[in-house]
């Protein structure tokens, strides 16, 4: 099934568009990295799939109806991971998972022992995350990744201040996904070692006066 | 896998939101004790910048307190969604299932709580040092409950409007301020009338009226503006 589908897609700064239009489809599972030099509006991109950011030309399709971002449907099948993972750094790791999924999914207070035993920090559920190592921020922000149900991960860099260990994880952990029926979109400068990889390309238009 | 179910469960959202903006006021503790101090140490340097003078401090009392509460609660505006907008939980709230008006509500009364209501509780303390007639007292306190309410959900809207801003508070200060001239005249006007032994209903009522007039605005108008905020 098609999830994604984009067409004459470009985003626009300043009015201007930062990559040639694109045409491209998501289905179900499928992997695809967004590649593009620094600056190419990789991290834009994602965002304005999530909703995060409107400025852009062309169409957005979710499940062949043009997408509404706001959508309560379309937020209960989007998992989110930016630059800035939203991990409270007063807040404990136990306390950041558990007002994840209360938030995105509505769900009560669950195991989130075991996620985080899962992105290697059993014993630190109940350290303040500003006294975690940037490593370990990410994977607090990881453990969400691991308990998600949701049908679309969209990771912009995932593999950030991960060890090799913990890059090999979730790796495995983003083949599980598209072999059930996911999606996932990310960018990353690192190599993927996954087979099947897709690959969008974005182009950045090269501005004429600068 | 199994796509996700379409039970989402409200008031779990609500509970996780709530309790998440309670544990993070408390822990900044610090926070809480700014505006409180402020308030503290303004009106105990009052009579020795002024006068000492009983009948002059009765007669600023009620005004005083009022200018100060509303600088004490402009202070702590620039944090209410400074936090979040920096390390990304409100790129989580936008685009979670949870409306973000919801969201915007939850943050203004944990905010009200850490300042409004330390402030009306305090207030009576601070009546005293002013010479303010104890039978006023009462009255204080009800005006600020009401009145520091408006203050955090009408400045909420100045404070979604100003998140993405490196140095948004002198912005968010010339925003505010106007919407809080009501506030200002209805409130110290409430506690005159009351220090007179004159009748105060009229202006209470108005405070009344202007808070519910913010609830049912301010959330809606701070929600679009936090939206239009996370948009670069």
């Amino acid at each position: 099934m098609t999830l994604l589908k984009l067409s004459q897609f470009s985003c626009l700064r300043d009015g201007e568009p930062l990559f040639e239009p694109m045409d491209y489809t998501l289905s179900q599972g499928d992997l695809v990295q967004v590649v593009g030099p620094n600056g190419a509006g990789k991290t834009t991109f994602l965002r304005s799939l999530c909703g995060l950011y409107s400025e852009f030309e062309g169409s957005i399709f979710w499940k062949g109806a043009p997408l509404n971002p706001s959508d309560f449907e379309f937020l209960q099948h989007l998992f989110y991971l930016g630059h800035q993972t939203g991990v409270k750094k007063t807040l404990t790791a136990r306390e950041n998972v558990d007002w994840y999924f209360g938030l995105q999914d509505g769900a009560s207070p669950q195991s989130s022992e075991e996620l985080l035993a899962r992105v290697g920090l059993s014993g630190y559920e109940d350290v303040p995350c500003q006294q975690l190592s940037a490593g370990q921020m990410r994977r607090v922000a990881l453990a969400r990744l691991f308990g998600s149900q949701r049908q679309l991960w969209v990771l912009d860099e995932p593999f950030t201040a991960i060890d090799v260990l913990g890059v090999a994880q979730l790796e495995g952990l983003i083949q599980r996904h598209c072999e059930t029926g996911g999606s996932v979109l990310l960018t990353t400068h690192q190599a993927i070692t996954l087979p099947g990889v897709k690959s969008w390309k974005l182009r950045p238009c090269i501005r004429e006066e600068m | 896998m199994n796509p996700a179910t379409l039970d989402y469960n409200l008031s779990n959202a609500l509970r996780a939101s709530v309790a998440r903006e309670l544990r993070i006021s408390t822990r900044q503790l610090s926070e809480l004790f700014n505006p409180l101090l402020f308030f503290l140490v303004v009106v105990v340097f009052i009579p020795l910048g002024i006068s000492s003078d009983p009948a002059l401090l009765t007669k600023l009392a009620p005004g005083m307190i009022w200018v100060i509460a509303l600088l004490a609660t402009l202070l702590s505006l620039e944090g209410l969604f400074k936090g979040d907008f920096e390390d990304g939980s409100l790129e989580q709230m936008v685009i979670s299932p949870l409306p973000l008006v919801w969201l915007v509500l939850i943050k203004v009364f944990s905010h009200w709580l850490v300042t409004g209501i330390p402030l009306t509780l305090l207030a009576p303390v601070l009546g005293l040092m002013l010479f303010l007639p104890t039978d006023a007292y009462w009255i204080l306190m009800l005006s600020l409950f009401l009145g520091t309410a408006s203050l955090s959900l009408v400045g909420s809207i100045g404070a979604a409007l100003t998140v993405s801003l490196r140095r948004g508070g002198l912005v968010l200060s010339l925003i505010v301020m106007p919407l809080y001239v009501p506030i200002l005249i209805f409130g110290a006007d409430t506690v005159n009338s009351a220090a007179h032994g004159l009748s105060y209903a009229f202006s209470l009522a108005v405070l009344g009226v202007f808070l519910l007039f913010a609830l049912l605005a301010a959330p809606f108008a701070a929600a679009g503006a936090l939206k239009i905020s996370v948009n670069t």
